[in-house]
């Protein structure tokens, strides 16, 4: 095994072209798990830490450009009005000790259905900007999952950063674990009102191979807001539509059964947390409109 | 491969160092420093939590390579890192102290007592604790004491950002080490006495 | 000069009535502190992970894939061959003909030897100098196993077909047991339950599942074997108890137990598991090989795998009832699961047939118990052991009748609760306080903790609510639920079994101060034996310095530290080889002094504040005069009273020696619709005898309810029932409760002395664990109306998602 050390962004592509089998580390969360458990010998790690441009962040117009590296505990505290889902999401990764190293480039690279932030960025919308020696490009969100634990980076490829369309209104998240901290998801399921487009996003974890949007569930929803003139009345939806939306969420999970849950259960469990989510979120845009804090 | 940083204010430097292993491996295994404990090895206990940089991490989960350079805190120097903090001041109390990390000058200006040192080798009797150490012996906190050393790191660390924390505060902040013998009431009791005696501490000032 | 006197053991059966006050301080009853206490809160205190010795190897085991399998082959070569390997052993390198081990049957093999009989069972060593070494050598051994079918439960073990676990039995459990596959079997039998049955209004009946517990103590297997020159070995190890190992031990390696020297290294935790043999023979085997100190140490992966856990159960209760609240009759079948190797099984058996009653008054019963052979994980003893699995199913049975009669569930246990001089099942009567109804009615009177702790200014605190931090509701389809239970644990080993401590005591001047020196073989395990011995040897001999020497075999046998039985049998030892020191010191003092006083001939004497002094507290004289350069030591075996085995058909004898009961009331939040648990408050109330330490008996009970708690709503190792392989051996899908799961633990604690225990003293560390885990299923059961009758309580059993 070897210890690749690159001091700068350009160093770790470099090093990443001329050794594509080489796994990034960053915050450790799985790799070093896999490695302490003997589960994987990598030829080379690369460790990402010394790179300052993957832990920083930056509020734009449109988006926020996140690093890879920023480190989920800094999701939490400082960009819970323009990221409340995925400050909702950050607040139930693993522990304090987990949330102060690990962020969303880990959980994007290993690419786990059960990844706290992959509903979240689902819901709110998202590219994943990645790059290797021979240029950049934007993976959208939708497109980056491609199997289990796959993703669509190539293999001289590493994750820079991903730019997260700021909330222009509510947004939720939930996880069911069978422990009240420190648990991985059974499933979960992330939930953002985009008011300016009056659409409605989603996001469902550990409920299918890959991370998924329960797209059926909201084009049901977008069509009977519009048709109900919801956005404009902010009236209560009415339960049949909160219902429907559940059931269509539930719909779109194809999990499995494992020791953490029951496929069942987790159809179950992901139309619950729709179905409490569209609530939350609604009641939200209802009351201030404008109070976007996830109360992370 | 080599590695060189700062473990309690000390320069450290391990050699060959197999590139897979952890920190909590090298800091047990090649600096004599068993205090952080090997507990689950997968950031699933939170036995191991050291801070790095002044950020509570498991050490099981960082590659020894990554701490090239930079500055762990252990269990072992946790009571000379209260004291510098109390004697500048709480400087922490700002709860930017997390955020920014323990800047180098600060680090250099303090070391851990050598063990042995005028303590009882036995007992460890005459060794000089921070608050939260002493909390947790007061308040029977501690059983077989293997989830200790990264609780008494975490809750020293939680003290620092939130010196008046609620149940749910010190709840949550500890919700990353496991402890299997005390039920954690006494815990708690812990904390409690230790931010009590503190704010005391503060008010005599 | 030293009077080292070796002692006989004190009458069996004498009861020990206390003659010294609590004058001196730091003595029984105070909450003094932890002697470790300071070495564990700065990361000094040495764990037998943290052993290291210059020149050390690292020894590494490699573990069967399958779980059953005739291994065909095993080729060593490549993974000798590799740099840095210095040795790889298997079945073929055991030095001797002894090459099995266990506590009472030695069924286990130190190294299998052509067939394994579980996941994850010891097929080699290796010994290398870095870990990582040893691991990629383990990985280059070859195996070739052919597979064997399975049994996995009582139906496939007893099958006509089945494959036999230990074809050939010899062990003196197989002349009694209807199948070679059933380990022991225990019926016991009084009055006549068919009778009893017709006097019966209602009768309620269940079938009950106990899932597969784990120790999951967070210290992990581990030790240091260092060769000596004399070709013994130095063995530094965490263990229950060092005699029971040693006596295991030293035949496999070839060596009288002299040249093994064992010493206990610090032990993070162990509630059972640590009770059989891990890695400690392997690591002597390597050092021995090798020439070298050997380090092994399990990661939590092999942890899992390293030692037995707590037998899941199935288990059948029927009861009767009349109209007004009597029980009648009760008949149960209680199946334990030992898996492949009995490790303690058939004393489980023992406790789980002759307890299944609980603490309730039932004069006819038709009770059998039975531990099964099978190819799941070997199980044994954990915290509760087999106690826990009947109280489970006995609590769920009260809550059934009590509902079928429209009675309260605690008014109902009330009436029909046992007290002093009931009879057991066994017909032994309990001959000391059972407190059964008052503990009941302490919990029951405690104020319930407010409603929606969750609400706050700024919306609903998620901590505080069902699912945590993962926000799955603000209060939506949370219902409240309150339940109660009660049980009863036996304290010390049973059965007639020899259950002795040893205490080795010392009395000297030193630097001018008469202190004191306790050294037993008693494993601390975190539980504060080691508190409890010094605040004993300070009430019996007056003096405030008391060291502890390090426990280790140089000294006689303390027993287990388990079955609660740590404070009432060594802690018994420890005040019998003080009182014997203090006659001692006293006889000197008499010899010397006796002239200056007529109080030394004709008054009680007693030792207070380092000095004689009468009963009247007339000071006679200082320690230090009285000892000057004299050394008072002795070192004595104690027993408490003897128990005698339970017949084998009807399951009577006096089997057991003192009791210890707790109650517990949980309240708890539910959300119905994702089928997830707030635990709210876990309250408790248990009568512990005489709190020789009221802090450490706090925590105990607290810990033990929070296990109980842990197994109620969470813990279980998952056996796949098709391949008999573990599917979650890691904490990331084993979990245990956080500090966000484990509620508030108020305790209410009662001391009825027991007269014939020392102090009055009840051992305390198991109870709580049992009544825990039947409470928090009984709250489930009231906030949502199911009917719940198997641990861990999931999500789907909730929610109807199985």
């Amino acid at each position: 095994m070897d210890f690749l050390r690159p001091a700068s962004w350009e160093e770790a592509l470099a090093a990443k072209a001329e050794h594509p089998t080489a796994v990034p580390i960053a915050g450790g969360t799985d790799v070093m798990v896999e490695i302490n458990f003997d589960h994987r010998r990598p030829e080379y790690l690369l460790d990402l830490n010394r790179i300052e441009l993957l832990r920083e962040w930056e509020v734009g117009e449109e988006n926020v450009r996140l690093g890879a590296s920023v480190p989920y505990t800094q999701i939490m505290e400082h960009l819970r009005a323009e990221l409340p889902g995925l400050a909702l999401a950050s607040h139930t990764v693993a522990s304090p000790q987990i949330r102060n190293r690990g962020g969303v480039g880990g959980n994007l690279g290993t690419a786990s259905p059960a990844g706290d932030a992959h509903p979240a960025l689902l819901a709110a919308g998202a590219e994943v900007e990645v790059e290797s020696v021979r240029g950049s490009r934007f993976i959208p969100i939708d497109a980056f999952y491609t199997g289990v634990k796959r993703n669509a980076l190539q293999p001289d490829e590493l994750i820079k950063t991903v730019h997260i369309k700021k909330a222009d209104g509510p947004q939720q998240y939930s996880k069911v674990g069978t422990r009240n901290a420190m648990v991985i998801a059974v499933c979960a399921f992330g939930l953002a009102l985009h008011p300016e487009t009056r659409t409605v996003r989603t996001g469902i974890g550990s409920a299918a191979p890959t991370p998924v949007r329960a797209r059926e569930a909201e084009e049901f929803l977008n069509a009977a807001l519009e048709e109900g003139g919801f956005w404009e009345s902010g009236k209560i939806i009415t339960p049949s539509i909160a219902k429907q939306f559940a059931e269509l969420a539930s719909g779109a999970c194809n999990p499995i059964d494992d020791v953490r849950g029951t496929a069942k259960y987790r159809r179950h469990a992901v139309g619950i947390m729709a179905r409490r989510t569209l609530g939350w979120t609604w009641e939200q845009y209802r009351g201030t409109g404008r109070t976007l804090e996830g109360a992370a | 491969m080599r590695v060189n940083f700062t473990v309690n204010g000390r320069p450290q430097e391990a050699d060959d160092v197999w590139e897979g292993e952890s920190l909590l491996y090298v800091l047990r295994e090649r600096l004599g420093l068993p205090g952080s404990k090997n507990a689950c090895e997968q950031g699933e206990c939170g036995s191991c939590t050291v801070r790095l940089d002044g950020v509570p991490v498991c050490s099981c989960l960082v590659a020894a390579g990554q701490v090239e350079g930079r500055e762990v805190v252990t269990v072992e120097g946790l009571a000379e890192y209260a004291k510098q903090r109390a004697e500048h001041g709480g400087a922490c109390g700002t709860g930017a102290c997390g955020d920014n990390g323990t800047s180098l000058q600060a680090a250099q200006q303090w070391s851990a007592r050598p063990s042995g040192g005028a303590a009882d080798s036995r007992t460890g009797e005459g060794a000089e604790l921070s608050p939260i150490q002493q909390a947790f012996i007061d308040a029977g906190a501690v059983q077989c004491g293997f989830c200790t050393p990264g609780l008494l790191v975490a809750a020293d660390e939680m003290l620092e950002r939130n010196p008046s924390p609620s149940d749910e505060d010190i709840r949550e902040a500890l919700s990353g080490n496991l402890c299997r013998c005390t039920g954690y009431e006494k815990i708690l009791d812990a904390v409690r006495l230790a931010a009590a005696r503190q704010e005391r501490q503060g008010e005599a000032v | 000069m030293a009077n080292d006197t070796r002692v006989a053991a004190a009458p069996a059966g004498t009861p020990t009535k206390v003659t010294q006050g609590s004058r001196t301080k730091g003595g029984i009853g105070e909450s003094t502190l932890r002697p470790d206490g300071t070495l564990k809160v700065t990361g000094e205190f040495a764990y037998s992970s943290d052993m290291w010795h210059e020149d050390m190897l690292w020894g590494q085991i490699l573990r069967s894939t399958v779980a059953h399998a005739e291994i065909v082959s095993i080729d060593t070569s490549e993974a000798l061959a590799q740099a840095g390997v210095y040795a790889v052993l298997t079945y073929e390198d055991l030095p001797t003909e002894v090459k099995n081990y266990g506590l009472e049957i030695q069924d286990t093999p130190v190294l299998a030897n052509g067939r394994v009989r579980h996941h994850g069972e010891p097929v080699a060593l290796v010994a290398a100098d870095h870990p990582e070494t040893a691991r990629r050598a383990a990985a280059k051994i070859k195996v070739e196993y052919k597979e064997l079918p399975v049994v996995t439960d009582e139906a496939s073990a007893t099958a006509p077909d089945a494959p036999l676990l230990h074809p050939g039995r010899d062990d003196h459990h197989a002349g009694h047991v209807p199948h070679p596959n059933i380990v022991h079997r225990q019926p016991i039998v009084r009055g006549d339950a068919d009778e009893a049955a017709k006097k019966a209004d209602v009768i309620v009946s269940g079938e009950y599942v106990f899932g597969m517990q784990d120790q999951a103590f967070l210290g992990p297997e581990s030790g240091l074997a260092v060769p000596a020159e004399d070709g013994g070995v130095d063995l530094y190890v965490a263990t229950q108890w060092l005699h029971s190992d040693l006596r295991q031990i030293a035949p496999v390696l070839g060596l009288p137990e002299e040249k093994v020297r064992m010493t206990l290294s610090g032990v993070g935790g162990a509630f059972g598991g640590r009770e059989d043999l891990s890695m400690q023979i392997h690591a002597c085997l390597l050092a021995l090989r090798t020439g070298k100190p050997v380090k092994i140490v399990y990661n939590r992966f092999e942890s899992f795998f390293g030692h037995v856990h707590r037998h899941p159960a199935k288990l059948w209760y029927e009861h009767g009832a009349t109209k007004d609240g009597k029980i009648t009759h009760m008949r149960c079948r209680i199946v334990l699961d030992g898996g492949a190797y009995a490790s303690a099984s058939p004393a489980v058996v023992g406790n789980a047939s002759s307890l299944a009653v609980g603490p309730y008054v039932v004069d006819d019963v038709d009770i059998e118990a039975i531990a099964l052979y099978t190819n799941n994980p070997p199980c044994g003893a954990m915290r509760g052991f087999g106690a826990v699995q009947a109280c489970f199913a006995y609590e769920a049975q009260m809550d059934k009748l009590a509902k079928k009669l429209g009675m309260d569930p605690v008014e109902f246990r009330r009436l029909n609760a046992m007290e002093q001089g009931t009879l057991m099942p066994t017909g032994q009567p309990v001959d000391s306080p059972a407190p059964v109804a008052e503990l009941l009615r302490r919990i029951k009177a405690r104020p319930l903790p407010p409603e929606r702790q969750w609400e706050s200014t700024e919306g609903a605190d998620v901590r505080a609510l069902p699912g945590g931090l993962s926000n799955t509701t603000h209060g939506e389809g949370v219902v409240r639920g309150v339940g109660y239970a009660v049980g009863i644990k036996n304290v010390g080993f049973s059965e007639g079994f020899d259950d002795y401590s040893t205490a080795k005591v010392r009395m000297e001047v030193i630097n001018g101060e008469a202190v004191a020196t306790v050294h037993t073989a008693m494993a601390e395990v975190g539980q504060g034996g080691i508190t409890v011995h010094a605040q004993i040897a300070r009430t019996e001999l007056g003096v405030t310095q008391v060291t502890i020497n390090p426990a280790d075999t140089q000294v006689g046998s303390a027993g287990s530290t388990s079955a609660s039985r740590q404070t009432y049998v060594t802690g018994g030892a420890v005040k019998n080889s003080c009182e014997l020191v203090r006659e001692k010191v006293l006889e000197i003092g008499r010899r010397k002094l006796g002239t200056h006083h007529p109080a030394w001939a004709t008054a009680e004497l007693l030792l207070e504040g380092g000095k004689v002094v009468t009963d009247g507290g007339e000071v006679l004289a200082d320690l230090v005069d009285v000892l000057e350069d004299e050394v008072v030591e002795i070192e004595a075996e104690w027993r408490h009273r003897p128990t005698e085995p339970f017949d084998l058909r009807t399951g009577q004898g006096n089997g057991h020696v003192q009791y210890s009961f707790a109650a517990h009331r949980a309240v708890v939040e539910v959300d119905t619709e994702l089928g997830l648990v707030k635990v709210i408050e876990l309250a408790c109330a248990q009568d512990v005898g005489k709190a020789l330490n009221p802090l450490s008996v706090i925590g105990q009970i607290q810990g033990g309810t929070t296990q109980g708690l842990g197994v109620a709503v969470m813990e279980e190792i998952i056996v796949d029932p098709k391949t008999a392989k573990v599917k979650n051996p890691s904490f990331t899908d084993y979990l245990i409760p956080t500090i966000l799961d484990t509620p508030t633990i108020p305790v209410d604690v009662l001391e009825l002395a027991d007269d014939h225990a020392p102090y009055g003293l009840r051992g305390i560390g198991e109870a709580p664990t049992l009544s825990s885990t039947p409470a928090v299923l009984a709250a489930i059961r009231n906030a949502t109306g199911l009917e719940l009758n198997k641990t861990p309580v999931r999500p789907e059993h909730l929610t109807g998602t199985l």
